[in-house]
């Protein structure tokens, strides 16, 4: 399973969640199990505009690569990708996705799980919430539950 | 040596990034942000709560108890809100 090269994309575009699970299956026989994860902006309940996501630019890249590699080391995957967004997101857009492949479900779901309980305290990306009104607020506050989250993969 | 730094952190210090040399007891991260916190106002007001920052050395997270020898870039910044 060392041969997983994890397909790590830093960016402001949209993806497309059809076409990168076919960048991992296309052409395959082998895979049994496709899991996606993905991570929208939301409104919270209509007090906000948008997200503006700042980023580490080189750290980011290299950080996910980490979380990604070591999800390769502890399950089974025949392939993964990772991409998360920077810049400023409206409610209904895209931010993060992680897809993961493996022959059987329980790894590619335990894996997409990991990645994403890692990125959300590791990978340095910072959102701030822009107000209905359109006035950039506030920093949004790391939550105590998201580093509980990783504990439990240490267990 | 290169210092970095990101959301409000950045916000507060009130720039992005700085040259500073360091003189020679500042030796570990924890005494690099001890220092910093002594250099102004803005500094005290981003560092005062020295336990809250998180830091990267070369861009890999660092406790605050590494050493800086061998760091080039070092980046302050709030826990992480990604994903």
């Amino acid at each position: 399973m060392g041969a997983v090269q994890p397909h790590i994309r830093i960016q402001t575009a949209d993806f497309d969640v059809a076409a990168e699970i076919a960048r991992l299956t296309g052409g395959r026989r082998d895979i049994g199990a496709v899991v996606t994860f993905t991570g929208l902006c939301r409104d919270e309940a209509g007090r906000l505009s948008a997200l503006e996501l700042e980023h580490y630019p080189g750290m980011a890249e290299a950080e996910v690569l980490r979380i990604a590699g070591d999800a390769c080391i502890r399950w089974p995957l025949q392939g993964i990708t990772v991409i998360h967004r920077y810049g400023k997101l409206e409610p209904g857009d895209n931010i993060v996705l992680v897809v993961t492949a493996s022959t059987h479900r329980q790894a590619a779901f335990d894996a997409a799980c990991f990645v994403m309980d890692f990125l959300k305290s590791r990978a340095p990306f910072w959102k701030r919430e822009h107000a209905a009104g359109g006035a950039a607020g506030e920093w949004v506050a790391a939550r105590e539950a998201d580093e509980a989250a990783i504990a439990n993969w240490r267990k | 040596m290169k210092l970095i730094y990101f959301a409000w952190v950045r916000e507060r210090i009130g720039r992005t990034e700085e040259e500073v040399d360091l003189p020679a007891h500042v030796e570990t991260v924890s005494d690099l942000l001890k220092w910093l916190k002594h250099r102004g106002e803005e500094y005290e007001n981003a560092l005062q709560h020295p336990e809250a920052i998180r830091v990267a050395i070369n861009q890999e997270h660092v406790d605050h108890g590494e050493r800086l020898a061998g760091a080039h870039e070092i980046a302050l910044f709030p826990p992480m809100t990604g994903g």
